[in-house]
């Protein structure tokens, strides 16, 4: 078992308390904040204010890996088992065109895959706290802090309006 | 505050309330009426296999194949259930690009229709090439023959359009499904959890897990919104690339597209009316939904009509005796049932669909979804088999006759979708909790509005 981060957690009810209380904790220095939520929500996105996910990299990288390797398959296996149809050129470029394709989606829906679970996981989220109720109705926030700071912190929560708040540290 | 019509796309529930319905359809215990269903569609599975055994051991004779017409039911069956699939990506793809809200309360149904349907329709190809054990040539690997495909052959582009599109559509169901699964994970208990738990793959719906989920859906739509159109295309392309008459028709990947989406709204059509009843979630999937999937198969329904006209038309406009006589058989020769059951279920029954009355009730929606299916495994079978019958030459023309293998194969191939899809809905979300969460409203403490 990893060891538990110390910190606060609060549980919220309304959408604009949790943002109030994303944005003042930001305020207030707490950057590496956790926040739950059971669906995602352009409010939240916006008060975490995080930059555009470099997922899409991913998938660019891996489309045009894909298109490069469909064409280059084709046209390699084509010239190293030359096949004669119907007077056409042994390396026949548009019929290669639909395995340029197919790679292409192929590759870069597979990229984009590996690209979720591996920017997911280079935050490491163990050892934090997580509560059921986060995948249904309640937004969570869970704030990392030594223990002299979990006092602030607390206020800063429930002066939001946090509903719930509890103490890790 | 002003009061606002209800938005028919919104759903009425509040996020805990949508968490409770739909989690109910795997908490609750099966009743016996599921139990007959998998029980059967296992049955039919099993004789599924028992005859693509038996064609092991007997070979494709079996199957009734005889000179002129190599492809038959097998290829029929192969073509439908590629196009039920398509609709299940339309709906949950293309219409996420096109943010067209009435797709959530039903896409994750289609969706899970489209893999089954893809891997149903997987099985043909491979029964059909008579030796099943050396299908693995088909994929291009080093080997001591140094031999390649030929990858001028549509047959090998299918192979490729085939088997991305299973990968990508299932990718695009498993990734869609793993917030939901996290939400059955912290609802239920015991060996359950642990099960969800390890499919969730530690889901916990931190913000740092969203950012990159929700762009990363964006571009699975993106990628998967081309293949849709593509891979019937291909599949089209299987016949077009040839000179059959009947086959050899620059209309046909349109035409193709087209009707795998009719046909698969037509399937969505069979699933989802009786699964809703079962599942009592009337107040998730509503007429509303219902007119939208109504409209869609109208459209398309439509496009079909013009393509059906265009073939009569431009085989009589070419000039090309063959051509001519090809559709002139089509309708009027030994096939004449199987043609004119297309024309009627499909070009017909659909402009039923202008009535809203028509739209909105759950069975007249069902009796035309029985006709759409019918009519388009019928359209299959009329431009595989009668286009095979009547060649250039008349002295090689012929006739074939369906055998029990091929029955058996067609009735057990729905018994393998069906238990795919029963299995599926017992055990996982069969509406998408996140997805309907994001549509409804979270409760505010401070009536100001907010940023949207």
């Amino acid at each position: 078992m990893a060891k538990n981060v110390p910190g606060v957690l609060g549980s919220f009810e309304h959408i604009d308390a949790a943002c109030d209380a994303i944005r003042g904790l930001k305020a207030a220095g707490h950057d590496d904040l956790t926040v739950y939520s059971a669906a995602p929500n352009h409010e939240l996105e916006a008060a975490i204010g995080d930059k555009i996910s470099p997922v899409r990299m991913w998938t660019l990288i891996g489309g045009l890996t894909g298109c490069t390797a469909g064409f280059a398959m084709t046209i390699w296996m084509a010239r190293e088992w030359p096949l004669l149809v119907g007077g056409k050129p042994i390396a026949a470029i548009p019929a290669f065109v639909v395995l340029g394709f197919e790679l292409t989606i192929l590759v870069g829906s597979l990229t984009t895959v590996a690209g979720i679970i591996i920017l997911s996981m280079m935050r490491s989220l163990k050892g934090r706290p997580f509560d059921p109720r986060f995948s249904d109705d309640r937004i969570g926030v869970f704030v990392p802090c030594s223990p002299d700071k979990a006092a602030a912190v607390e206020r800063t929560l429930t002066d939001a309006g946090s509903v719930e708040v509890l103490r890790d540290a | 505050m002003a009061v606002i019509a209800h938005d028919p796309s919104r759903p009425t529930q509040t996020h805990a309330e949508v968490t409770r319905d739909v989690l109910k359809s795997i908490t609750d215990k099966p009743t016996t009426g599921y139990y007959i269903l998998v029980a059967v569609m296992a049955f039919l599975t099993l004789v599924l296999f028992a005859t693509v055994t038996a064609e092991l051991k007997y070979g494709l004779g079996i199957a009734g194949y005889a000179p002129p017409v190599m492809w038959s039911v097998y290829i029929t069956t192969f073509v439908f259930w590629v196009g039920i699939g398509h609709a299940g990506t339309l709906i949950s793809a293309i219409l996420f690009l096109f943010r067209s809200p009435w797709r959530t309360a039903v896409y994750r149904s289609t969706e899970a229709m489209t893999v089954f349907a893809v891997m149903t329709a997987a099985l043909f190809p491979i029964i059909h090439i008579g030796r099943e054990w050396v299908f693995y040539w088909l994929i291009p690997y080093p080997n001591q023959r140094y031999l390649w495909p030929n990858f001028k052959s549509p047959l090998m582009w299918d192979v490729f359009a085939i088997s991305t599109y299973l990968t990508v559509s299932s990718t695009f169901l498993m990734i869609g499904l793993v917030p939901d699964i996290a939400a059955v994970r912290d609802n239920v208990s015991g060996w359950k959890k642990k099960v969800y738990g390890a499919l969730s793959l530690g889901w916990t719906g931190a913000d740092s897990q969203w950012r990159h989920y929700t762009r990363a859906y964006l571009y699975l739509a993106a990628l998967a919104t081309p293949l849709v159109l593509s891979v019937h295309s291909v599949v089209s392309w299987d016949f077009a690339s040839s000179i059959v008459p009947g086959w050899h028709g620059t209309i046909f990947a349109p035409y193709f597209v087209a009707g795998a989406i009719y046909s698969g709204v037509g399937m969505v059509f069979t699933l989802i009316i009786p699964l809703r009843k079962v599942l009592k979630f009337e107040h998730m999937i509503t007429d509303y939904h219902f007119d939208n999937l109504g409209k869609l198969t109208l459209f398309v329904g439509t496009i079909l009509f013009y393509a059906y006209a265009m073939e009569y038309f431009v085989a009589w406009y070419s000039g090309s005796t063959f051509e001519q006589v090809t559709f002139f058989r089509r309708a009027l020769g030994p096939n004449w049932w199987a043609g004119w059951s297309m024309i009627i279920c499909n070009a017909f029954v659909s402009q039923l669909l202008w009535f809203r009355k028509i739209r909105t009730n759950m069975t007249s929606l069902f009796v035309i979804s029985i006709f759409i299916n019918i009519g388009m495994w019928f359209e299959r079978y009329v431009i595989v088999v009668s286009s095979l019958t009547n060649d250039y030459v008349p002295y090689a023309w012929g006739q074939i006759n369906p055998t029990f293998a091929d029955w058996f194969l067609l009735a057990g191939s729905f018994g393998w979708f069906g238990l795919w899809f029963a299995l599926f809905y017992k055990n996982f979300p069969i509406v998408a909790i996140q997805e309907l969460k994001e549509l409804i409203p979270m409760p505010r403490r401070k009536l100001d509005g907010g940023a949207h």
